[in-house]
């Protein structure tokens, strides 16, 4: 008999402290997927950011460093140049890669560094308690933004993955979405190319993800989903920013 | 007798480093340490090695930890407003158990403060800087000698404990040069690190974080930190005593105070006082036991610092309490003068 | 045995050059030394001071307000060290750039050289550094013109190698220059 699904090797058997209706549990299924199917599970190690990401390691099947907040592209740095032979990724929130490490993200990719990061955007701080994020939309109600995000002094959301594709350095750049049967089946095309990226020693690569979080926007989790599609979209418009084709950066 | 070449500070530490087998380097400028990076971007590419110019301290030391991580000898070096910087990383490393080696060639401050030489950053380097219940440890280089050889010995203790290892010299120490044998005075130590992250091949993965939710279990894990450090105070403290058999009164000094206090000493003895040196060179672990013996036969201690007073609530905790301390400081780049010293000491008797 | 000098003047004299000789020359003796060169603010406006200690036994403080030694190679240097040096000690001074009525102290042993122009007379206006470092070893006891000779080439950069019989030679005027003072 011909098995058609199975758990992924690249994920351990536990529970999820995930929120019902959180898609965080679907990038991680999805780079576990993709880990697998390019069998570089015994060789690959995960640096989560800070926040509801930090938990990485309670559900990879893989060697795992805990950086403090924002800094996983730095110690990612480290670890690649200590062991370009492995695969490096970094896991990072919009509160850790967008605010609080952004010259980290912007210097790994400005130099290159063979690794891959996958962002996910929430639009919010998810762990704290839902505060306002640098990719809050406008008009966005957050704990920390009660009337609504105004441009005139909170300014406008930060789309990460057109500022990252304007550098030399990065190899791959591209948004997806985890709202949807189909867009979930981009993002995981999406993942593998960044790894596929690494592996070939393309250079930087990055996958944004537009990602739920029901409990922070106060909706259920079903009409997260909608809020992806019918809010977020127009705002961050998905599609391959970057994507190098050959070699000759070098 | 080995050959020895007239080498500034900073250069020795940097070959110390290389010589124990440190590969990697990320640091960002900052004066007066420049010769450190400068010296690993010209040698490291020739043998192999890794240096990043980071584009901060905070990414330096969080490129520290990548690499440290993955089992190698890996460092970076400051001064005041960098290491302040890098507290962070370098609270996260002491709670992950990640080995490391963080030099601060001290300059004065607060804030920007100046360049002068000062030991203001005592209290920052012993007594935490970063965030918990935390200790590194630290050593406090006196001579362009120690410069190399406690470099070597930083990187070994570093691994012994998975532990941050700090080495705090003033910038004069930094910057002067004197003869110095540049070859490692024992077969470097090295230390199985099988924690590090290296991809799961044939074995079950493996976590670094400093992370503890459990109920009880941040508690726990600060416990058995405790016990290390206390490890450490019992086998690891070094210091060098010159005069103390017979001396009715102790200066305490370290870095280059406890140089100056060397001339100041061989002139009071020539005028007939008994004055001799007690020089920590861990001030992680601090040679409390040590002092405090010393203390008890002595009675007079003066302890002198390039700051207003740092070592000195340590030597006040350590000495024994029918002794007097008495204290003689200049901050702010201010370095002791030997006559400063000697009249300082002669107030005591 | 212990020696503590002062060497001063702006950048581009040679003071480093001279006091690295001697430095590099009192090791290769088996002598200690402490080599402390200006840095940071002292260095501003194009200052160059290096502290050398010399002595047969360990050294400790690298830093002297009474040094035994002082070369001034400028004004501002001689201005700014003159009063510290110690009672009888040895006051070697570039009298082309420091006018006779600016040398204050009269219990020092004082040699008032004209080294620039003693080193356009000897065909190279650079080895004025030279001619001091000549003076300054034919005053001292712990070195001689050999033990500097013999670490010139690890002193001198490599593409300066052919220029070290002329520093010799300077070196040699300077020695003549104090001897008949
Ligand atoms: S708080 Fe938001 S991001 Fe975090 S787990 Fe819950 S739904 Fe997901």
């Amino acid at each position: 008999m011909n098995r058609i699904f199975e758990h992924p090797k690249s994920l351990k058997y536990t529970n999820t402290h995930f929120c019902p209706g959180c898609t965080h549990g679907v990038a991680h299924r999805l780079i576990a997927d993709a880990i697998d199917k390019l069998n570089i599970r015994e060789k690959t190690i995960g640096i989560p950011g800070v926040g509801c990401c930090v938990f990485l390691y309670k559900y990879f099947n893989i060697d795992v460093l805990e950086a403090p907040h924002g800094r996983a592209p730095a110690c990612a740095t480290g670890m690649k140049r200590a062991q370009p032979d492995k695969i490096i990724f970094s896991y990072q929130g919009d509160g850790d890669m967008a605010a609080i490490g952004t010259s980290e993200i912007i210097h790994a990719a400005n130099r290159g560094e063979n690794i891959s990061v996958f962002f996910i955007n929430n639009s919010v701080y998810g762990m704290t308690g839902g505060q306002m994020a640098p990719t809050t939309l406008l008009g966005q109600q957050t704990t920390t933004s009660p009337y609504g995000r105004d441009f005139k002094t909170e300014g406008y959301p930060i789309k990460m993955a057109e500022m990252l594709a304007t550098l030399e350095g990065v190899a791959y750049s591209s948004r997806v979405s985890l709202h949807s049967p189909k867009h979930i089946n981009q993002a995981s095309k999406a993942i593998q190319k960044a790894l596929e990226m690494q592996i070939n020693e393309m250079g930087f690569s990055v996958v944004e993800m537009l990602s739920t979080c029901p409990t922070n926007w106060r909706v259920s989790p079903t009409e997260a989903l909608e809020t992806v599609d019918r809010e977020m979209i127009p705002y961050f418009p998905l599609g391959v920013y970057k994507e190098r084709k050959g070699k000759d950066f070098l | 007798m080995l050959d020895r070449k007239l080498t500034k500070g900073n250069i020795a530490l940097a070959e110390g480093a290389i010589q124990a087998g440190c590969m990697f380097y990320f640091g960002y400028p900052i004066t007066p340490q420049n010769d450190i990076p400068e010296y690993f971007a010209k040698n490291l590419p020739k043998i192999g090695g890794t240096f990043v110019p980071a584009e901060s301290e905070i990414a330096s030391i969080n490129m520290v930890m990548g690499a440290a991580a993955s089992g190698k000898r890996a460092m970076t070096s400051s001064s005041g407003p960098g290491i302040s910087l890098m507290q962070e990383g370098i609270s996260y490393m002491a709670g992950s158990e990640i080995p490391c080696v963080i030099v601060n060639i001290m300059r004065s401050g607060p804030g920007l403060g100046g360049i002068d030489p000062t030991q203001g950053d005592y209290n920052q380097a012993v007594h935490g800087g970063g965030h918990g219940d935390y200790s590194n440890i630290v050593l406090a280089p006196a001579s362009v000698q120690e410069m190399f050889d406690l470099t070597i010995k930083a990187f070994e203790l570093a691994d012994k404990y998975r532990n941050p290892a700090m080495i705090i010299a003033d910038a004069m120490i930094g910057q002067f040069q004197e003869a110095c044998r540049l070859i490692p005075e024992h077969p470097v130590k090295s230390y199985d690190k099988n924690w590090s992250l290296l991809g799961c091949e044939s074995r079950e993965p493996r976590l670094l974080k400093s992370l503890y939710l459990g109920p009880g279990e941040q508690e726990t894990h600060n416990l058995d930190l405790q016990k290390k450090y206390r490890t450490m105070e019992e086998h690891e403290v070094l210091y060098e005593s010159i005069g103390l058999e017979d001396a009715e009164v102790m200066i305490i000094a370290f870095g280059t105070p406890s140089r100056v206090a060397k001339t100041a000493i061989k002139e009071l003895r020539k005028n007939g006082i008994k004055a001799g040196l007690f020089r920590p060179i861990t001030l992680f672990p601090f040679p409390k036991k040590e002092i405090h013996e010393y203390s008890k036969k002595t009675g007079k201690i003066l302890v002198v610092e390039m700051n207003t007073g740092q070592m000195l609530n340590d030597v006040i905790i350590a000495s024994d309490r029918n002794s007097t301390v008495s204290f003689f400081g200049r901050p702010g780049g201010g370095i002791p003068y030997p006559d400063e010293i000697i009249s300082h000491a002669m107030k005591l008797l | 045995m212990y020696h503590d000098v002062i060497m001063t003047g702006f950048g581009g004299q040679g003071i480093q050059m001279i006091s690295q000789l001697v430095a590099v020359a009192s090791i290769k003796k088996g002598l200690n030394i402490t080599y402390l060169p200006s840095y940071g603010v002292e260095k501003r406006g194009g200052r160059t001071n290096v502290t050398l200690v010399i002595s047969d036994e360990e050294i400790g403080s690298p830093i002297t307000n009474t040094p035994s030694g002082l070369i001034a190679m400028d004004l501002i240097g001689l201005e700014f060290y003159q009063p510290i040096v110690a009672r009888n000690g040895l006051l070697i001074v570039n009298a082309d750039l420091i006018p006779d009525d600016r040398i204050k102290r009269d219990d020092l042993n004082i040699l008032k050289i004209k080294c620039n122009e003693e080193a356009l007379r000897i065909g190279n206006q650079k080895m004025a550094n030279m001619i001091l470092l000549g003076c300054y070893i034919h005053e001292i006891d712990f070195l001689d013109i050999d033990d500097i000779s013999r670490i010139m080439h690890e002193v001198l950069p490599a593409h300066h190698a052919e220029s070290i019989p002329d520093n010799l030679n300077a070196i040699k005027r300077g020695m003549e220059l104090a001897s008949s003072k």
